[in-house]
């Protein structure tokens, strides 16, 4: 077992800065976004033209349907719909 | 394996993976200072490129969460994809043969730092709150011992035996029998 001196413990402590906040918050409302992929993969499976529009271009068929687009959500998209 | 208070890293994951949206907010809480150190400090992003891999870093995981064979192993997981993610982000800005750019130098050595860093700020949680939250103020978000004072209500002519006093308990609560360094713990 290592033993730690103060100034070691203080040294370590400052080596994890805090990343902005709202990146935090992002990354914890990823659930949130999922479930959105959730409604893309359901509206690409009744509606054919939506999803003819994502396999031509799925980035700008995302956009133009009004979602937010990442390359996490197009991968996911992609992953879901096997396209 | 390691504590965080009352739940491991392997409890938290599998929250995660039934579905708890509140385990999925804790775990990026519990791992979002490693993944931008990784990014900032391993690799030297810029805050734009770090906060792209620091988002792309959670939604990968939060995919491929079900897949982790290990729930405890999530740290080492986490950081494997930090390090592609930063690499590849180096490299599409590298402006020649970017597929030869290697590693940085230092990389591995800051990172053992951060896994050790994270051991530490795990014991941290286990302290009463007044500490944790002195050390955390002072040390990791740079606060001065005035905004300290003000936030926590205590003179700031008392601070910095207060932070003195903490770290002892700090040092204490690491020496406690049974204490390992997360590295072995997990693996590395």
């Amino acid at each position: 077992m290592r033993h730690y001196d103060e100034e070691t413990l203080a040294d370590l402590l400052r080596t994890l800065p805090v990343p902005p906040q709202a990146w935090v918050k992002a990354a914890q409302e990823i659930p949130l976004a999922r479930r959105g992929l959730d409604d893309i993969v359901e509206r690409a499976r009744e509606d054919q033209a939506f999803r003819e529009a994502l396999i031509a271009d799925l980035e700008t068929a995302l956009e133009s349907a009004g979602y937010e687009t990442s390359p996490a959500l197009t991968e996911a998209v992609r992953e879901r719909l096997s396209f | 394996m390691i504590a965080h208070g009352v739940e491991t890293d392997a409890q938290l994951v599998a929250r995660c993976r039934a579905g708890d949206d509140d385990a999925w907010r804790e775990l990026v809480e519990r791992f979002s200072r490693y993944v931008y150190a990784i990014a900032v400090q391993a690799y030297r992003l810029s805050e734009a490129d770090a906060e792209d891999v620091f988002q792309e870093v959670f939604a990968r995981a939060y995919i491929n969460l079900p897949k982790l064979r290990n729930d405890s192993a999530v740290r080492p997981w986490l950081a494997q994809m930090t390090r592609r993610l930063c690499l590849d982000t180096l490299r599409a800005s590298a402006r020649e043969q970017p597929e030869d750019l290697p590693e940085p130098v230092g990389a591995d050595d800051t990172i053992a730092k951060l896994d050790e860093a994270l051991y530490v700020h795990d014991a941290l949680a286990t302290l009463p709150d007044n500490c944790r939250e002195i050390l955390d103020r002072f040390f990791a978000r740079d606060e001065s011992y005035r905004n300290i004072g003000d936030a926590l209500d205590i003179p700031p002519g008392t601070i910095a035996s207060r932070i003195s006093r903490c770290l002892v308990k700090l040092k204490t609560e690491l020496e406690d029998e049974g204490r390992k360094p997360a590295s072995v713990e997990s693996g590395g």
